[in-house]
């Protein structure tokens, strides 16, 4: 098995380890037979086609199906080494990771206190600390210039693309080990999208990344290692340069790299 | 067969054209209607007390004095005392229902379950279903004896009886609204909140209710509006006792009550029908003010999303 060999390769330094994964709503299977590692410090990236149970894999990460009724997975994922089933304090756990949702969520909040929650959250009360927090993230979220005169308009009123910005610096406010990104450019123009994935790439220094991404080659760009997920399974796990050189298992996936599938 | 949408000429008029604009003008005169309605009754009720504002009534006198004596030999009316009464009483129930009905709503909104939230939802309705003449018998017969015997005074009905029964008629339908307010926050803003790892109560905090502001400061409004219009429960457990009051135990008079004890009694067109005309006139003016305020606060989500 290539991907329980990769998973062991990386085990000593992995952030995450998932092994005999599925993830099921009710009686409908979305994901099955997962077993994947991520190192430290590494942007991993998933691909496939809709409805390859990419969105759900992430949910899980940080246990976002304990708050979907009806969804829930089976296997082990560890995360630093803890099995996060057992983990209790689920506040606690979701405070380490950052999540960006693909539809851009401002919350009806200003877009400093958007970017300030969670740092408040987390307890820092003073004035000069936040707004340090706040201008740092939106910078890195290639916000900051749109929005630094109108920090106290809501954050819902943004538009589509500064939103999703906006989410990315609230991901970061968290100051997260962890950084998961589902379909972050979905609503963002290229030069921004590029800018974005050039602080990415500066960010995996700090924290480690998984993204979810339609864009084959934004995967290419930035991730260290990606996986292929197909109609509910995990394909293939491997180097993202190599697999886009033709080291692939399965033909699908070279297919899928090279925009021949359908 | 050829299809006679493309043979009729370009003027043609077929049923479903005429049909449409006569329901078109239907629905317009239905709509019309409410409206000439509410001016109708504002007209009736400004005729038949503005005469009295005009010519025998002093403003200054009107709502400046307590002195409400309008059958005594030199009448007097002044109702301060009936404003105060109605202020009273209104404020007491808001003190209560406010917290209760958002609690309430916060609590089926946020953190109840599926069936949990949907009996409670049922129960709640159903006791804003409760005829108030039943909460002024309650008021009557439950309250006044408890509050003799709690708190050791002569007499239970007033301000406390009153405030507390308006508060309870009151709260069902604030819960009601503001659970709705809440329910109108979308999902998207809550899971994002919690992926950051906010605890339900945080989320609550600093999202849905900031988010769901607009609703609630309606609810609440509506609920004022509510209360001070409301008669027959107050005219039961109030007392019914012109006066100025001094303490939540004093027997109070509101203006909904005088006017529903007193206008059967009084011969039409004599000062004492205007001057109940003219409370009527107060009334009208400070609930339509409320339900405006209301509404226009309502408008102001729906204009910023």
């Amino acid at each position: 098995m290539v991907a329980a060999v990769l998973a062991e390769s990386v085990a000593g330094d992995a952030k995450i380890v998932v092994k005999k994964f599925s993830v099921h709503y009710g009686a409908y299977t979305a994901l099955s037979g997962v077993n994947l590692a991520v190192a430290r410090n590494e942007i991993f990236s998933i691909v496939g086609p809709a409805n390859a149970g990419k969105t759900s894999f992430l949910r899980v990460l940080n246990r976002m199906d304990a708050l979907t009724s009806g969804m829930r997975y089976e296997g082990t994922v560890r995360f630093d080494g803890h099995d996060i089933r057992k983990w209790r304090n689920l506040y606690a756990l979701r405070r380490r990771i950052g999540v960006v949702f693909p539809l851009p969520v401002g919350l009806p909040l200003s877009v400093f206190d958007n970017v300030a929650m969670a740092p408040r959250l987390r307890g820092v009360r003073h004035r000069d600390e936040l707004e340090e927090i706040v201008e740092r993230c939106l910078r890195r979220a290639a916000l900051w210039g749109e929005v630094k005169d109108r920090l106290t308009a809501l954050g819902s009123l943004l538009s589509g693309g500064q939103q999703q910005r906006l989410t990315i610096a609230r991901a970061l406010s968290q100051d997260p080990e962890l950084l998961l990104l589902d379909e972050f450019s979905i609503a963002i123009d290229p030069v921004t999208t590029m800018k974005i994935e050039d602080v990415l790439l500066e960010l995996k220094k700090e924290m480690t990344i998984i993204m979810v991404t339609n864009l084959v080659q934004q995967a290419r760009r930035i991730s260290d290692r990606m996986a292929f997920f197909h109609k509910g399974r995990c394909v293939e796990v491997g180097e993202t340069a190599a697999m886009f050189d033709g080291d692939v298992r399965d033909e699908q996936t070279l297919d899928y790299l090279r925009g021949r599938f359908g | 067969m050829r299809s006679t949408t493309q043979t009729q000429a370009p003027d043609a008029r077929g049923v479903a054209w005429y049909l449409d604009k006569a329901m078109a003008y239907l629905v317009f005169g239905a709509g019309v209607s409410a409206i000439l309605l509410i001016v109708g009754i504002f007209v009736f009720i400004t005729k038949e007390g503005v005469g009295f504002v005009w010519d025998t009534v002093d403003l200054g006198q009107f709502f400046g004095s307590p002195a409400w004596r309008p059958t005594s030999d030199t009448p007097q009316y002044g109702a301060l005392a009936l404003i105060a009464g109605t202020a009273s009483v209104t404020g007491l129930a808001m003190l209560i229902a406010v917290p209760f009905s958002l609690g309430a709503a916060i609590y089926i909104a946020e953190f109840a379950g599926g069936t949990q939230r949907e009996a409670l939802k049922i129960l709640i309705e159903l006791l804003a279903a409760i005829p108030s003449v039943v909460w002024g018998f309650i008021g009557l017969s439950v309250l006044n004896p408890l509050i003799i015997e709690w708190f050791d005074v002569p007499v239970g009905l007033g301000i406390l009886n009153a405030g507390v029964i308006l508060g309870l008629m009151a709260a069902p339908i604030m819960t009601t609204i503001a659970e709705d307010a809440l329910r109108a926050v979308p999902d998207g803003y809550r899971e994002a909140a919690e992926a950051m790892g906010a605890t339900r109560w945080q989320v609550t905090w600093r999202v849905v209710l900031p988010g769901a502001k607009n609703g609630l400061t309606a609810a609440i409004l509506l609920g004022v509006g509510r209360g001070f219009g409301e008669t027959m429960a107050v005219l039961m457990a109030s007392g019914h006792a012109v006066q100025l009051p001094d303490g939540v135990f004093d027997s109070v008079r509101a203006l909904t009550a005088t006017i529903a004890a007193e206008l059967g009694e009084t011969a039409v067109g004599s000062d004492h029908y205007q001057a109940l005309f003219t409370l009527g006139i107060l009334l009208f003016v400070v609930t339509f003010a409320i339900n405006l305020t209301a509404d226009l606060v309502v408008r102001g989500i729906s204009n910023k999303d």
